[in-house]
């Protein structure tokens, strides 16, 4: 074997023997250093004939190359190494938990009005809003109740002590107070807008067992316009509905009933046709079309402009959506019941 | 209202089971509630007279019966019924019936002796839950017949929720009109015939306040049996239409109401003197009622009273003084119209209603009272028997209600409902309800008969068209309408968008009562005032809540009973707080007198985080919900200065500023409440106007500098007295335009501070859009900053 390879052979031995970087770089010095074997190699050439001198010289530079590139393939290697060991030793436990705070929720009730303001707002329905200490008017009277009317014992009030106002039972005096001022913004113009509003929000009542609470919420639907009909509010509601329970297996009835303030009145029963409620109507809004009285209460023309307006329990909702069957449940503030709808 | 429906069927028949039956009552607005069997299903039962009853020979509770059930032979039967006689009669169950659970009947030995049969107690059979013997039956009952038939129970309880507008719904005959116009049936009305007078016996009888009563008819009925017992058939249809029978005579008078909807009531004539007199009440006047209440009626109740005294609550309730007893022979009966106006609330402010008020005030048919007045004296006579005298009739024609022409224009119908239908079909649905229609050719006229007193406007005829033309018949199309965006401003934060951030930094949403403890509102509120229930639910719910803290304290406490330490909840909603007089805020509100704004508030307590591996446990602090609170507004800066509050710790406690303005209030709660209510540790709430939260600032670009900054750090020793916000104030007032940011990174107190004082460090940025700071201007700004610190809160350069 030439002599030459035999050093480049010995140097990829000696480099493979090289365990680390220090073994390496000492290793590159008998070979590549300036007194090393290769380097002497070339001061051999002095000696030598022209044409001896170039063909050996380039067969020197050759075994150099060589070695040179074993040297960084150890090199490489051996930093290779450097890092899997490195990389080994910071290997994580990467099931232990996270860390840091944990997301809370919003409750039941609320996540399920989101969606439904959602789904209104869908379809060009605003949020409005009115007091929960309500005066007798509101509630009453302008919702076409007057006093020592029967149907005022269908609901069972709170009052005040001492004052005239009452909580209110329904979010329904938000309708008044969402005509009166929409007609007053248009008042004197030659057309007045749609306005489609829905109103949810706290409504007390003197009762309390696992479907009756005290304080319960409420939703309330109105849209007042020149062409508004009982089929757009049976259009409404149904599309509501199904779109709530995210299912079109929805069967949903208009049963005639009677509020004081709407005409036609209905309640709306919905079945469902499979789960554990299949085969039952379930009654869950109370709609009608608004009442002459009404309207002109809300400052509104009933000759020029009719309306729907249609009211839900909220809670009846949520406790349907998600399985509930305990209304107290919602207003207990357990933490554990809660926790669970985030 | 309930009625059994084999009652209903004899006025009206259509071919059609008791749920379909059920449905088109449901559908067109006859809410049926609930259908009951009056029996459960059950076969084999017939009528048996006891023979013999001997002791059991091995049994003392035993007996040893034969039993006649008309099979010609007698038949053994055990018994152990303690009413069980010779000559008894009750329901026996042969070998082979079936009794209700589906128990089988069998011949057995029982101790001993052969039994063949059951005799039945009134549970046994499904009936009630009478078990304390057999079950009684009338000595005429005949012996072998089958006791479904006898006792007619293959009938069904009708309930049906009635709406208040639908008073002529409130009898049989009412339903059954119904039925027959729904269902297209011929309908039956109860027989009516005119009983002549035979006697001369009369009252009269004034209308003081013809408005209010403006017809009343009596008539006097002599030698009456008042201890003759009631049918059984009557009995039975009053019982399943939910009123206790109770004597002959009131008996009748129930079932004439259920029959035909007119209330009527029977004085003891040997009780009542002069005239009747239809009138209000004199000043002071009292009345001991049939309920034993003693009422003071109110100034515009009306009453029924002769010439000594008041009688009875019209269209309320009759007087115990004037009542029929089991001794009276000669009744004066009454079947009257009131005015709705005239009976409405008066029954409800006296905490009661009746059967009769709750019909009058809806509306009583003002032409029934003398078809009724004579059915029931018909009734009267052929159970208690008794000589008639004349009808009395005292009528103000004036004041009887109208039936006006109510117009209905087609068109209009068939805009509000959405639908299209015939004029012809139309008036055709109208006419099936007994409406008198008259075509105009541009317009209906329409007018009601006197039993309705719902149809006054146009909108309440095309309610009628809706139910008999069916709701389910109505499309249900997606609306058109013209479209346009709505507003989504950028100023302004949703609802949802203020507990979405709450609840990404860890907090639960509750909802909370709105009437608390008043206990509550004055330790934690100190609110000495606190806006009342007049009927509270229970006396721990009695006072609107004025802050939403108190909730949140308690949801706490109840959460940490049931072991959750870590609690941190929050709650939107409105408090309520009185607006009268000179306080004024509130005052032109919604509602004059009250101010109800919506509040946000949140509750932390123990540890800062979920228990966790990769961090010390600490408790949570105020500077924790500080953070939560901050970064619920940012990017809008927040003030703090220190304020007393009754809930909270008084060292612990901050008002919150926005702008200048405050908006509420952070702090831990006071000891004193953390240890009475068992809170454990030191949480800490805070409680914010919700509107100053839903605010919001649209960004806008600035010029960001490419010169570098230059950063020095300042550590300023001050008095502790001196607040960070303080220090900090003091700087702001002090830089100039190239100092970028202040932040404050490190507050120390102990060694190498002087006693007294406490170390702040602050992190100075400086830096210029145009250029690079030199160093002296640098050193210039900080000198500059040293000295106005120094001189507003004593700071100087910690060393």
């Amino acid at each position: 074997m030439d002599k030459l390879d035999q050093l480049v052979n010995e140097a990829r031995t000696a480099f493979a023997a090289a365990a680390d970087g220090a073994a390496l770089e000492q290793a590159k010095a008998r070979f590549l250093g300036k007194s090393g074997l290769v380097t002497e190699q070339l001061k051999a050439l002095g000696g030598l004939a022209p044409e001896e001198k170039r063909e050996r010289g380039a067969a020197i530079n050759r075994a150099k190359t060589a070695i040179e590139a074993a040297l960084e393939a150890r090199r490489d290697s051996l930093r290779a190494a450097a890092l899997d060991a490195q990389l080994a030793a910071e290997r994580l436990d990467v099931t232990l938990p996270g860390r840091g705070p944990a997301p809370g929720g919003l409750h039941p009730v609320s996540r399920t009005l989101e969606r439904i303001e959602r789904l209104f707002h869908s379809i060009g329905f605003v949020i409005a809003d009115g007091p929960e200490i309500e005066t007798d008017w509101y509630n009453f009277t302008a919702l076409n109740l007057p006093p020592n009317h029967p149907a005022r014992s269908m609901q069972d009030t709170f009052f005040l002590d001492g004052r005239d106002e009452v909580l209110r039972t329904h979010t329904s005096p938000v309708q008044i107070r969402a005509m009166l001022a929409h007609a007053e913004r248009h008042r004197g113009r030659d057309i007045m807008p749609d306005l489609r509003i829905i109103a949810p929000g706290r409504v007390y009542r003197v009762d309390s067992d696992a479907t009756h609470s005290p304080m319960f919420h409420q939703i309330e639907v109105l849209w007042v316009g020149e062409r508004v009909s009982f089929a757009d509010l049976k259009g409404v509601a149904v599309d509501f509905l199904r779109q709530f329970f995210e299912t079109e297996a929805l069967q949903v009835r208009f049963r005639p009933s009677f509020f004081p303030f709407t005409e036609p009145s209905a309640e709306i029963d919905v079945g469902f046709m499979g789960g554990a409620l299949e085969g039952r109507w379930l009654e869950i809004a109370g709609c009608g079309m608004v009442h002459p009285n009404v309207l002109r209460c809300g400052g509104i023309d009933p000759e020029r402009h009719t309306g729907f307006a249609f009211g839900f329990g909220l809670d009846r909702l949520a406790m349907l959506r998600y399985g509930v069957g305990d209304l107290r449940l919602f207003f207990e503030g357990d933490l554990r019941f809660l926790s669970q709808f985030r | 209202m309930q009625f059994s429906e084999n009652w209903l069927r004899t006025f009206v028949n259509p071919p059609l089971d008791s749920a379909a039956l059920a449905h088109l009552l449901t559908m067109a607005g006859l809410e049926v509630e609930e259908t009951r069997p009056v029996a459960p299903p059950f076969t084999g039962v017939v009528v048996a007279r006891i023979v013999e009853a001997e002791k059991h020979p091995n049994a003392d509770k035993l007996k040893l019966c034969k039993v006649d059930i008309g099979a010609g032979e007698l038949l053994q039967i055990v018994c152990g019924a303690p009413n069980a006689a010779v000559g008894m009669k009750a329901p026996c169950a042969k070998v082979g019936a079936r009794l209700p659970g589906d128990f089988a009947i069998e011949a057995a030995k029982l101790r001993g002796v052969e039994s063949f049969g059951m005799l039945c107690s009134a549970r046994e059979l499904g009936l009630s839950d009478d078990h304390a013997g057999l079950l009684a039956l009338p000595e005429e009952a005949p012996v072998g017949a089958d006791i479904r038939a006898y006792l007619a129970l293959d009938d069904t309880r009708f309930e049906i929720k009635l709406t208040p507008n639908r008073a002529d719904c409130l009898s049989l005959t009412g339903i059954a009109r119904e039925v027959a116009a729904l269902a297209g049936a011929p309908f039956t009305p109860a027989p009516l015939t005119l009983v002549p007078p035979v006697t001369d016996a009369r009252r009269a009888i004034a209308l003081d306040a013809p408005k209010a009563c403006p017809r009343y008819c009596g008539r006097i009925i002599g030698g009456v049996n008042a201890r003759a017992q009631t049918p059984g058939w009557m009995k039975d249809r009053l019982q399943r239409s939910g009123i206790r029978a109770i004597h002959a005579l009131v008996d009748i008078t129930n079932y004439v109401m259920l029959e035909l909807g007119q209330p009527l009531h029977v004085f003891d004539n040997a009780r009542l003197s002069g005239a009747i007199h239809v009138r209000l009440p004199r000043p002071g006047e009292e009345l001991l009622l049939l309920n034993e209440q003693t009422v003071k009626p109110a100034p515009d109740t009306l009453l029924i009273a002769d010439e000594a005294r008041a009688l009875a609550l019209a269209g309320i309730m009759g007087g115990e003084e004037s009542g029929v007893t089991l001794a009276t022979t000669e009744i004066f009966l009454e079947s009257a119209f009131f005015a709705p106006e005239a009976v409405a609330g008066r029954a409800r402010a006296h905490g009661f209603s009746s059967d009769a008020s709750h019909r009058y005030e809806r509306g009583v048919d003002f032409q029934l009272q003398r078809p009724a007045i004579e059915r029931a004296t018909q009734l009267i006579l052929d159970i208690c028997g008794g000589a008639p005298g004349p009808v009395e009739e005292a009528r103000s024609d004036a004041d009887l209600p109208q039936r006006r022409e109510v117009r209905l224009r087609p068109a209009r119908a068939r805009q509000v409902l959405g639908i299209e239908l015939d004029d012809d079909i139309l008036r055709g649905l109208l006419e099936r309800v007994h409406l008198q229609v008259r075509d105009l050719a541009v317009e209906l006229r329409v007018t009601p008969p006197a039993f309705r007193f719902d149809i006054e406007i146009e909108e309440d005829l095309i309610e009628e068209i809706a139910r008999l033309y069916g709701y389910d018949n109505i499309p249900a199309p997606a609306p058109r309408a013209g479209l346009s965006m709505l507003a989504v401003p950028e100023s302004a934060r949703t609802d949802w968008e203020v507990r979405h951030r709450l609840a990404g930094r860890g907090f639960q949403e509750v909802v909370n009562f709105a009437f608390v403890d008043e206990a509550w509102e004055h330790d934690f509120c100190a609110n000495a005032r606190p806006i009342r229930l007049a009927n509270p639910i229970a006396s721990q719910m009695s006072v609107m809540r004025s802050s939403l803290l108190p909730g949140l304290i308690a949801n706490l406490a109840s959460n940490r009973k049931r072991q959750q330490n870590r609690v941190r909840v929050f709650e939107s909603g409105r408090c309520f707080v009185r607006a009268d007089g000179e306080s004024g805020a509130g005052a032109d509100g919604e509602v004059p007198g009250f101010a109800q704004p919506r509040r946000l508030a949140a509750l932390a307590a123990g540890p800062a985080l979920p228990e966790q591996w990769g961090e010390a446990a600490r408790p949570v602090d105020f500077y924790d919900l500080k953070g939560d609170l901050e970064a619920l507004f940012a990017p809008r800066p927040l003030a703090f200065a220190p304020v007393a509050a009754p809930a909270l710790h008084p060292g612990r406690a901050a008002a919150v500023f926005l702008d200048g303005r405050r908006i509420g209030v952070i702090g831990e709660i006071h000891p004193q409440w953390v240890q009475r209510h068992e809170l454990g540790g030191a949480p800490i709430v805070f409680e914010i106007d919700l509107e100053a939260a839903l605010a919001a600032v649209r960004p806008a670009n600035g010029e960001i500098s490419r010169m570098p900054a230059a950063l020095r750090d300042l550590a300023l020793v001050v008095p502790v007295s001196v607040s960070a916000e303080q220090a900090l104030a003091a700087l702001r007032e002090a830089a100039p335009e190239v100092v970028r940011e202040i932040s404050l990174f490190d507050v120390y107190q102990g060694r190498g501070v002087e006693p007294g004082h406490k170390s702040l460090a602050f992190r100075i940025s400086m830096q210029d859009t145009q250029r690079t700071l030199e160093d002296a201007e640098v050193d210039a700004v900080i000198s500059g900053l040293l000295l106005h610190v120094e001189r507003a809160v004593g700071g100087r350069l910690r060393v």
